[in-house]
């Protein structure tokens, strides 16, 4: 099944290289990655779909925590969630029908062409995975003459993060007891 | 005060209480050992020269196996830190508290494929717990803090610090930070109080219980607690490979070693028991053989520092994340509230009297009949001899096996071997650190003759710092486990293991100034190895024995537990 794990890690020298090492060193598969800081310098998000059963996606995310600079992995496949990727995509777009064509799929998946010439179009859409897909197969037919597509990023719904936030604080109370030395 | 790179290095292993450092110089680190040469002795820190970078980390890695202490090396870059990897990799594998220092090219070179460059870092980001590569000088010693705390806390391991020349030539102010924080490494320590009432509860009710401990229950210190534990509910004990001397071998519940060379006893026990009480080990598949067959009707119950190792390789019933110790402690809580609520413990005389009629029926067992000498009794000697209390290293391969089956370790931290790697030419080496560490205690390196030949010119470091390690070379002129396979397996193909050209082992030790003896008949034996252990400082003692000796019992690799061949 795919999974979308999202990870907050220090932003530093080779800590791309850390994560993607993980991932080939245990022989698990990176689908697409997503990396960039966040409003504190200090820290990057990254953005991971994998695939994998139910125990490999158990190691993937626990490996990823043993990570010493990784402060917080979410396998966000597990709460609600939005996902979204960008395309840019260079169309055929000759004048007449053609460029009708591809103006009207442009309105209908809510794209923007932002880049104009006499036979073709730059598009620029963001969507799900689903989408991008579903439009790059429309424009096939066309011609698609280059392709560009990030990762996915990814976040937990608001609502969906507060449910979280309780249960965590629910499991993590027990670190406070004091040990009881009947021993 | 306004220090260079190089002596705020020395003073943050001060800071650090590090008594010794087992290194190797190169242009890279001459600024350090510089200052090694102006300062060490001042500042208490002793620089062991061994002859190869591996034998460094080995050394290191001894110094940490045997004391719990972290192991210090220092080497320097490009071959000095690649030759160090497989001593990287070894204590990453076993879990050892070991900082490795390298030197690295002056930060303007780095990249430019300089003499002596390689990407340190980039290399050893697989086999250590965590890396750095130190930019600036101001950086050097909260780096050198933050790795000490990381390699001996949570799940040891090492971690490796790159230094550049210039950043160990460049001045700054020394201040040694009193406190760490590393906000995104926070190791559990204590286990969930729900997962210690389900395990206590499922460990009273249990009729055939096995206790399994390994290297885990050594690093942190619970042999006592586990002993109660053990005691308490009556439980059938066994050791890892890793974990042995975690409970006392000689000790009544004890089971010894399970595992691929296991006893049929222990092996038999654990396939047969309905609850696996896991403690410090990782189920790795040497332990359990094929998994669909490992231990089918027992409840898991696996507590462990590192939340990877549970579920990994068996399905896990109770898992419990935490310190070895502390959860120990946390159990054995929880049944004295138990067993005061009234809650009583089931009766185990009938899964006791099973796993004896299982001893019996197999011990392990070897046959010293004629002149010729066999492993096992050099071992069996070595045991009597020391009473059981010496240092013990190995290396790898059948004397490795003879010796954990055979030794008895009562005690932790006596019992040093490259379980995990399995990394030839580990024993002598790590014997070497393990007496360095622990001086005035009798420290034997028993090692093959392919595994030694891979580390002998650390013969010079013993001789040069009079270094009181005995090495016992059991000589079968064979890289024996793969003649053993090779005989088992491959239709006695012995294709490329046969080693009976070798030097003169006594003839060699001499040659480096080390008191060296052999023994060739049984009879020899005994006086042989009192008289090299007699010997004050290091010692060489050459057993010639059968070549063809087999290890056994043996679960063939990928094989079930049960289907273990005993003869």
């Amino acid at each position: 099944m795919r999974h979308t794990i999202s990870l907050t890690v220090a932003n530093e020298y080779g800590m791309l290289a850390r994560v993607a090492g993980l991932f080939s060193a245990r022989g698990y598969q990176i689908d697409s990655l997503c990396v960039a800081p966040l409003l504190n310098d200090e820290l990057s998000r990254m953005t991971i779909t994998t695939h994998g059963n139910d125990q490999i996606i158990e190691q993937i995310i626990k490996q990823l925590e043993k990570l010493v600079k990784v402060y917080e992995v979410h396998d966000l496949t597990k709460d609600a969630h939005v996902e979204r990727q960008m395309v840019l995509l260079t169309v055929n777009a000759a004048m007449g029908e053609q460029r009708q064509e591809v103006l009207s799929l442009v309105e209908i998946f809510r794209a923007k062409v932002v880049d104009v010439s006499t036979d073709a179009f730059i598009i620029e859409m963001t969507g799900s995975a689903e989408k991008v897909e579903a439009l790059i197969d429309l424009l096939k037919p066309i011609g698609i003459r280059d392709l560009v597509r990030t990762g996915t990023v990814a976040m937990t719904r608001v609502a969906a993060i507060k449910a979280r936030q309780a249960k965590y604080d629910e499991e993590e109370t027990f670190s406070e007891l004091t040990l009881n030395e009947k021993v | 005060m306004k220090y260079r790179g190089a002596r705020i290095f020395l003073e943050a292993l001060r800071c650090e209480g590090i008594d010794a450092v087992f290194g190797y110089p190169g242009g890279a680190v001459l600024h350090i050992y510089d200052e090694i040469g102006k300062c060490g002795t001042e500042l208490g820190i002793k620089h062991y020269l061994v002859r190869h970078e591996q034998a460094a980390l080995f050394a290191a890695a001894g110094y940490a196996q045997a004391t719990g202490k972290t192991g210090v090396a220092l080497v320097t870059s490009g071959p000095g830190g690649t030759n160090a990897v497989t001593g990287i990799t070894n204590a990453f594998m076993d879990s050892l508290p070991i900082v490795v220092f390298t030197g690295q090219v002056p930060t303007h070179l780095i990249g430019m494929d300089a003499f002596q460059e390689a990407d340190l870092t980039g290399m050893t980001r697989s086999c250590t717990k965590h890396n750095y590569l130190v930019k600036k000088v101001e950086d050097l010693a909260p780096i050198v803090k933050e790795a000490f705390y990381v390699a001996n806390s949570g799940r040891p391991g090492p971690v490796l610090v790159d230094l550049p020349k210039d950043v160990t030539a460049a001045v700054t102010d020394f201040n040694y930070p009193e406190i760490v924080d590393v906000p995104s490494y926070k190791p559990q320590v204590y286990g969930d109080p729900k997962q210690i009432r389900r395990a206590v509860a499922a460990m009273m009710k249990a009729k055939r219980p096995v206790l399994y401990i390994g290297g885990g229950a050594i690093t942190a210190g619970a042999n006592e607690e586990v002993r109660l534990l053990a005691e308490k509910l009556n439980l059938p004990t066994t050791c890892t490979l890793m974990g042995l001397g975690g409970f006392p071998a000689s000790h009544p519940l004890s089971l010894g070693m399970l595992g691929m060379h296991g006893g049929y006893w222990t092996n038999m026990a654990v396939n047969n028991s309905d609850l696996l009480i896991s403690i410090g080990a990782r189920f790795d598949d040497r332990v359990t053989g094929k998994l669909d067959e490992f231990a089918k009707d027992a409840k898991i119950i696996h507590v462990d520092i590192d939340p990877s190792n549970i579920g990994k390789n068996v399905k896990t019933d109770i898992p419990i994340v935490g310190d070895a110790r502390t959860v120990t402690k946390q159990l054995l809580t929880e049944l004295a509230n138990q067993l005061e609520a009234g809650e009583t413990i089931a009766d185990k005389s009938e899964w006791h009297q099973q796993i004896a009629d299982w001893k019996e029926q197999h011990p392990f067992w070897f046959h010293q009949d004629g002149d010729i000498i066999k492993p096992q009794y050099v071992i069996k000697e070595l045991h009597r001899l020391t009473d059981g209390k010496a240092v013990v290293s190995a290396d790898v391969g059948q004397h490795q096996m003879w010796t954990a089956q055979l030794y008895g370790f009562d005690n932790p931290r006596n019992w040093l071997n490259s379980g995990g790697l399995g990394a030839m030419g580990y024993g002598f080496p790590a014997g070497m650190g393990a007496a360095v560490a622990r001086p005035g205690e009798t420290c034997v390196a028993v090692v093959g003759d392919g595994g030694f030949q891979m580390t002998l010119m650390e013969l010079a470091t013993i001789k040069q710092y009079n270094i009181p390690i005995k090495v016992l070379v059991i000589n079968n002129g064979f890289l024996g486990m793969v003649r053993q396979w090779q005989e088992q397996f491959y239709a006695h193909n012995y294709s490329q293991s046969d080693i009976a050209v070798q030097p003169d082992f006594v003839k060699l030790a001499q040659a480096y100034g080390v008191p060296a003896f052999r023994a060739e008949k049984v009879s020899e034996v005994t006086s042989t190895l009192q008289e090299a252990l007699n010997t004050p400082g290091p010692a060489l003692i050459e057993m010639k024995v059968a070549r063809e000796e087999n290890v056994f019992p043996i679960v063939p690799a990928g094989a079930a537990l049960k289907d273990m061949i005993l003869q």
